[in-house]
């Protein structure tokens, strides 16, 4: 509080003083109090006040002083909207100044001005400059659009920029090309359906062209706007690759990533027999290497990607794992990297020169590289069984050092190795043994009472050894205690005689003195299953393990195939999709790479050689415990789940007597992270139904549930939130009933009746689409005065009109269906033996319906003949 | 896109802070500063993410430099503008220091206007930058409209680095082949990884829009022209011997790189000055100028003896320059005695190492130097790391055997021709990462 006082007091006096600087009659001392205002903005302080001062300075020939009222007039012109209009006449004179840096001075500033009045002015200015003779104010009134876009999206759709900036895609210019594109890109991002860039062969051909011309940033633009196309066929897919790498030589390393992007993404379509496809493999090595010869902090991100990259096409850079050798000055983000990369490159012809380098790091100084690095060799172990020998013995070696971290970090992945080549390498066991006493981590102690367990037999004092554990029980984490009590089972079972007072003792503390719900839980099945059948006990717990396989962390498919496709951006740096750090919709579409071309999948499978083998079973992390039994029942659930059963069910849009339809799989859970919704849609007295059956199939709870629509044909919106109170376990489902209101915003959708979802629960946000029958929109007040009816039906233009036959209905069902669904027979009358009913409908945005039906008696077959009028 | 710039010097203050999108506020600027700068641990990453809002972030000297954004970025890019913004501000105003920063913040005010509209970079070419901006204010009132055309068909044309109407008297051209070499090397002379990276950076007086075309002896190139049907025997196995294989070399924005692509020849239409051309990394066949034999001796626990042995390997008749040899000592060292046949050497507690220094060398010859180090007794368990030793030099040749072939000059409007240019080439090798574990 004091500091803010203070703060207050020192500008008190400063504003008096700028206050009359501001208003003096020499230009010089006006432009030296505009910059001293400007400076103390910069550091936070509030100048606010000098509002009608400084803007009184705008209108001067100088064009210094100008751009820095100017800068002022953004920063402070949303805090005093009524004010700000103030400067609206000099900036509608300005764009049209004869001088074009003035002209886009003026509309660049005008655009970043948030003030919903100012807005309204800047529209004819903006037109006018996107169309501008001179090419610096196009590109900047191109960039204007987004600005505007970003204030008052409605008003720039209505006021037809976006296709006045679809105009500019064609310029002879390429920065305004470039700018056209980001703008547009930018845009498409809120609108995912909206088509606004509407890629096709003729549009690509333009920005390729542009792509050679424009600076580096444009090709930027460029490029991560092309990586967004799906091309046709794989023809197309090679003469777009063609034609980007060339950018791989850029010096701007931004480029060279974007354009690997492009590259990765359309190579899926490529068959892989193609010379084309090798050709384009090879030429992707060399420039990735080269990222890593530029400044540290591009290497980071280049890194990150190449992480990536490795993981979707080990083959790039198989031979290259020299060049992610640590390098003694690395920044240390770049070091943990470049071993990440190391391990996953390590192969058996290079697996020699990889174990040295790893034994030389850990012996550096950094405590995370030095672990990471013994990690690594333990993985190495795993990864390449020939190298398996040395690895353990380096090891060895780093365990006899006696550094504390090293000799856990060790410890630890020794456990995995005897997972993974059982019988073998048990001979260290004793090594192992002497520095129990230095471990004081909870995930090297868990391994260690793992070990003792495991082997028990072959430990003559294990006994001792685990009883020395079981003095501080209640102080360790569950993990170690989790591990102990099973490693002590296993001990009682393979030496019953003297040990049962050792299981006595850990069966009590587990399942009477712990208050947590797993360690009780194991204690009592253990317990029960050696008291009720010792055979079957050992059985279960000393059964056979499943072996573990070489890959860790590896990034789950779906996931990665998404980050191939944001390669270069903050998402492929976090490893995350845009959707977990960026706020609201924007950029939270998800991408995934295009399918390989229909005419040859079968080739390219069997050819690649790369078609997916069973999937890799991961290393439980630490928590789960390894191989025992009570894990080994929570295998995943199958999420295979029922088949979406779309074909065939869809509802058309001219089912008009379209009543209880069955629900259908609107999301199946494979796409949803378990979660599957599926549901159906009615009218109840009134009010239109959204009825969702919501189903979790995953392993953990589901909760914070909420829904949202895009803009659809009738402006469909959810009339209150979900209502999913109590969280959704797994296996469980609920049924949740929606009300809807038709006042949410409109955009017309194909077909008609289409309507996008947006679910959003702890884990993620879903999209899907589903229809829905056109009858629940028609309303209770639809029947129509016959007077009116009559006139209305001759009112209607004959283009107006369509007719329709219906087959096979009787008249006492269709007239039941009729009513129900709110379509009002107005008249009838009996013209030449055909009965002629005539019908009104009223749709919920006011549309109405007039419908003829034609009845011949004796046959099945009815004529409908329907005109709409819009009210209103 | 980017949402915000801030620099900050090294308490923290913010010297400029510029944004461009409504979703960063105020705060984002403190965000960073508590938990970056003023942060107890070294930085672990360059990206950083606080509440939803992600923070890059470069260094120069105390400054630092760091762009905000909530969106996903492409992040390569941001780290590209953050050079060029840097590279920009030193064109105009030299060193980026507190000081530099502070007399010049309306000139990097104008600049953040012009080079990022709305987050997204513009063009950020000091060339054509300068012709509108400039630190004793915006040209601009007083030209005249054909100027003004000029000025704005520049920044956004073709040949954005490049202003119409250049002259000069005497048509020179300077070009530097820089060479880094990098060398890791086990202590018994096996090389673990050699790579050299090297940059051609050019200076260039010519007057008009000259049209250029460079020629290097890469291997891809002379086998083509091999096999295009070239008669000459003779040249043909000079060339063969002499051709260097390029792993990869990237260029700057005025090379035309869909030519370089299909005939893998290098044109272009210069910027005025100075300039990186191009930048290339080779690993083949790669000279290594210098040798360094280790030995390292642990006698008892408190001392230590080292002897080293430099041997340079090139031509007799060149000179290498600034050779720096750098072993470094445990940490707990208590004296040093040296003992060097060339040059001098000093032992820097303050650095933890040893520095032996020798001002010229000559092509295969042989120094050595050998040092008694006593330690203090520990009883620290952690041994100690061996840090590499490492070594700085400089030589007059290009260790990648890169030469230039030639340096063509066409320019069709005015009345000069190839002959009438003066061209000066120049090679200089440096080390790069040159270690030597021991």
């Amino acid at each position: 509080m004091r500091s803010v006082m203070f703060r207050f007091h020192v500008c008190a006096g400063e504003i008096f003083e700028l206050k009359a600087e501001l208003n003096s009659d020499k230009k010089e001392k006006k432009k030296e109090a505009v910059k001293k205002v400007i400076a103390s903005m910069t550091v936070g302080k509030d100048v606010s006040a000098l509002f009608p001062d400084v803007v009184n300075c705008m209108q001067t020939d100088n064009l210094e002083l100008k751009k820095l009222v100017y800068l002022y007039l953004m920063n402070y012109a949303k805090s005093q909207p009524d004010m700000a209009i103030m400067a609206v006449n000099t900036f509608v004179k300005d764009c049209e100044d004869p001088n074009p840096l003035i002209r886009a001075l003026a509309v660049r500033t005008m655009g970043c001005i948030r003030v919903d009045k100012i807005t309204e002015y800047l529209c004819e200015p903006l037109r006018k400059c996107l169309k501008d003779e001179d090419p610096y104010v196009r590109k900047t009134a191109a960039v204007c659009v987004a600005k505007l876009h970003d204030i008052n999206a409605q008003l720039v759709e209505d006021q037809g920029f976006l296709d006045t900036l679809k105009d500019l895609i064609s310029d002879s210019n390429p920065m305004v090309v470039a700018n056209a594109v980001a703008a547009l890109s930018e845009i498409a991002e809120s609108h995912p359906n909206s088509n606004l860039l509407d890629l096709n062969p003729q549009s690509i051909n333009k920005l390729l062209t542009a792509l050679n011309e424009c600076t580096e940033w444009g090709q930027i633009f460029i490029l991560d706007c092309l990586a967004n196309y799906t091309p046709r066929d794989d023809r197309e897919s090679q003469s777009i690759c063609e034609r980007v790498t060339p950018r791989l030589s850029h010096a701007n390393s931004a480029v060279v990533l974007s354009a690997v992007k492009v590259l990765m993404k359309f190579m899926e379509m490529l068959p892989k027999d193609l010379d084309y496809y090798g050709t384009l493999l090879k030429k992707l090595a060399p420039p990735l290497v080269t990222l890593l010869s530029a400044e540290p902090e591009l290497q980071y991100v280049a890194l990150r990607n190449i992480n990536l990259i490795v993981q979707k096409r080990p083959e790039i850079l198989k031979h290259e794992m020299k060049v992610f050798f640590v390098k003694y000055n690395d920044p240390i983000y770049v070091k943990l990297e470049k071993l990440d990369i190391m391990i996953r490159l390590a192969s058996q012809a290079n697996i020699a020169q990889v174990l040295a380098e790893l034994k030389e790091y850990a012996t550096e100084v950094d405590v995370d590289f030095v672990r990471k690095a013994v990690r690594a060799i333990g993985r190495c172990a795993i990864k390449v069984e020939q190298s398996a020998e040395r690895c353990v013995s380096t090891l060895l070696d780093l365990i006899q050092t006696k550094v504390n971290y090293v000799v856990q970090e060790a410890i630890v992945v020794i456990k995995d190795i005897f997972r993974k080549y059982p019988n073998k390498y048990e001979s260290v066991i004793a090594t192992l043994c002497e520095n129990l006493d230095s471990l004081d981590e909870p995930e090297a102690r868990a391994a260690m009472i793992w070990i003792v367990g495991e082997y028990a037999e072959r430990i003559d004092n294990a006994d001792e050894l685990l009883e020395s554990f079981l003095e501080g029980f209640h102080d360790e984490s569950t993990q170690v205690q989790l591990q102990l009590l099973t490693a002590i089972v296993k001990l009682f079972l393979k030496k019953p005689t003297e040990t049962q007072e050792l299981v006595q003792q850990v069966l009590s503390l587990a399942t009477q003195d712990s208050d947590n719900p797993d360690l009780r839980d194991r204690g009592y099945i253990y317990w029960r299953l050696l008291s009720t059948d010792p055979v079957a006990a050992k059985e279960v717990v000393l059964a056979e393990k499943p072996l573990i396989s070489e890959e860790t962390d590896l990034i789950e498919p779906t996931l990665l195939e998404e980050l191939i496709c944001h390669i270069g951006t903050l998402a492929s740096v976090y490893h995350k999709p845009p959707s977990a750090f960026v706020e609201g919709s924007r950029g939270v579409m998800h991408k995934r790479l295009p399918a390989q071309g229909t005419e040859c999948p079968d080739v390219g499978n069997a050819a690649g050689g790369s078609a997916p083998e069973a999937a890799p079973s991961i290393i439980p992390s630490q928590g789960d415990l390894l191989g025992d039994l009570l894990n080994l029942d929570l295998a995943p659930p199958t999420t295979a789940g029922p088949t979406p059963s779309t074909s065939g069910m869809q509802m058309g849009g001219m089912d008009l007597l379209g009543g209880g339809l069955d629900s259908l799989v609107w999301l199946p859970a494979m796409k949803a992270k378990g979660l599957e919704i599926s549901g159906t849609f009615a009218r109840r007295a009134g009010v239109i139904q959204m009825e969702l059956v919501l189903t979790n199939k995953a392993m953990s709870v589901m909760t914070d549930f909420a829904i949202q629509f895009n803009r659809n044909s009738f402006g469909l919106a959810p009339a209150g939130p979900l209502q999913v109170l109590t969280p959704l376990g797994p296996n469980q489902t609920i049924e949740v009933s929606l009300p809807l209101s038709t006042v949410g915003p409109v955009m017309k959708m194909d077909p008609l009746n289409n309507l996008q979802v947006a679910v959003k629960n702890n884990i993620d946000v879903f999209y899907f689409s589903c229809q829905y029958p056109i009858s629940m929109l028609f309303v209770e007040d639809g029947k129509m005065e016959r007077q009116v009816f009559l006139a209305t039906w001759k009112d209607i233009p004959n283009d107006n009109e369509s007719q329709f036959q219906i087959q096979d209905c009787h008249l006492n069902s269709a007239s039941n269906k009729l009513q129900g669904s709110n379509i009002f027979t107005i008249a009838k009358r009996t013209v030449e033996g055909q009965d002629m009913l005539y019908m009104s409908i009223k749709l919920s945005n006011g549309i109405w319906v007039l419908a003829e039906l034609k009845v011949q008696a004796g046959n099945p077959n009815y004529t409908v003949s329907s005109g709409t009028r819009r009210d209103r | 896109m980017i949402g915000g710039l801030f620099i900050y010097n090294h308490k923290g203050e913010v010297l400029i802070s510029r944004v461009y999108r409504d979703d960063i506020g105020r705060n984002a600027v403190d965000a960073f500063r508590v938990n970056v700068i003023h942060a107890r641990q070294q930085v672990r990453s360059p990206v950083t993410n606080i509440a939803r809002t992600s923070f890059f972030h470069v260094k120069r000297s105390n400054i630092w430099l760091a762009v905000v954004t909530k969106q996903n970025v492409n992040a390569a890019m941001v780290f590209e503008f953050l050079y060029k913004m840097c590279d920009v501000m030193a064109s105009y105003f030299g060193k980026i220091s507190e000081e530099n920063i502070k007399n010049n913040f309306v000139l990097i005010y104008e600049l953040l206007d012009e080079i990022l509209d709305f987050g997204y970079p513009q063009n950020s070419e000091t060339g054509s930058l300068k012709t509108f901006i400039t630190q004793q204010g915006i040209k601009g009132q007083h030209q005249t409209k054909e100027e003004q055309s000029q000025i704005t068909s520049q920044v956004t044309g073709q040949i954005g680095w490049r202003r119409e109407g250049i002259k000069y008297r005497r048509n020179e051209l300077f070009l530097d082949v820089l060479e880094s070499v990098n060398l890791l090397m086990s202590p018994q002379g096996q090389v673990l990884s050699a790579h050299v990276s090297g940059r051609v950076v050019m200076k260039s007086y010519l007057s008009g829009m000259p049209e250029c075309k460079f020629g290097m002896n890469d291997k891809i190139i002379i086998d083509k022209a091999g096999k295009g049907g070239v008669t000459n025997e003779a040249g043909k196995s000079t060339s063969g011997k002499q051709s260097i294989a390029i792993d990869d070399c990237t260029f700057n924005q005025c090379v035309r790189l869909s030519k370089f692509d299909s005939e893998r020849s290098i044109s272009f239409i210069p910027p005025d000055g100075e300039y990186e051309l191009m930048r290339y990394r080779t690993t083949k066949d790669i000279i290594l100028p210098f040798r360094v034999i280790p030995l390292v001796r642990e006698v008892g626990r408190t001392k230590l003896e080292v002897k080293v042995v430099i041997k340079s390997n090139f031509k007799p008749s060149l000179l290498a320059q600034k050779i720096e040899v750098r072993i470094p000592t445990p940490l707990n060292t208590s004296g040093v005695q040296v003992i060097c046949m060339k040059g001098k050497a000093k032992y820097k507690a303050s650095e933890n190492a040893i520095v032996w220094k020798i001002k010229r060398m000559a092509g295969m010859k042989e120094s050595q130097i050998s040092a008694e180090i006593e330690l203090l007794p520990t009883n620290d368990k952690k041994k100690w790391a061996r840090p590499p030793i490492s070594m700085n030099f400089e030589v007059p040749f290009a260790p990648s055997g890169l030469k230039v072939r030639y340096l063509k000059v066409f320019e069709s409007k005015l009345n000069y021709s190839d002959h009438d240019v003066i061209k000066w080439v120049r090679y200089i090798g440096r080390s790069g990462i040159y270690e030597t574990r021991c």
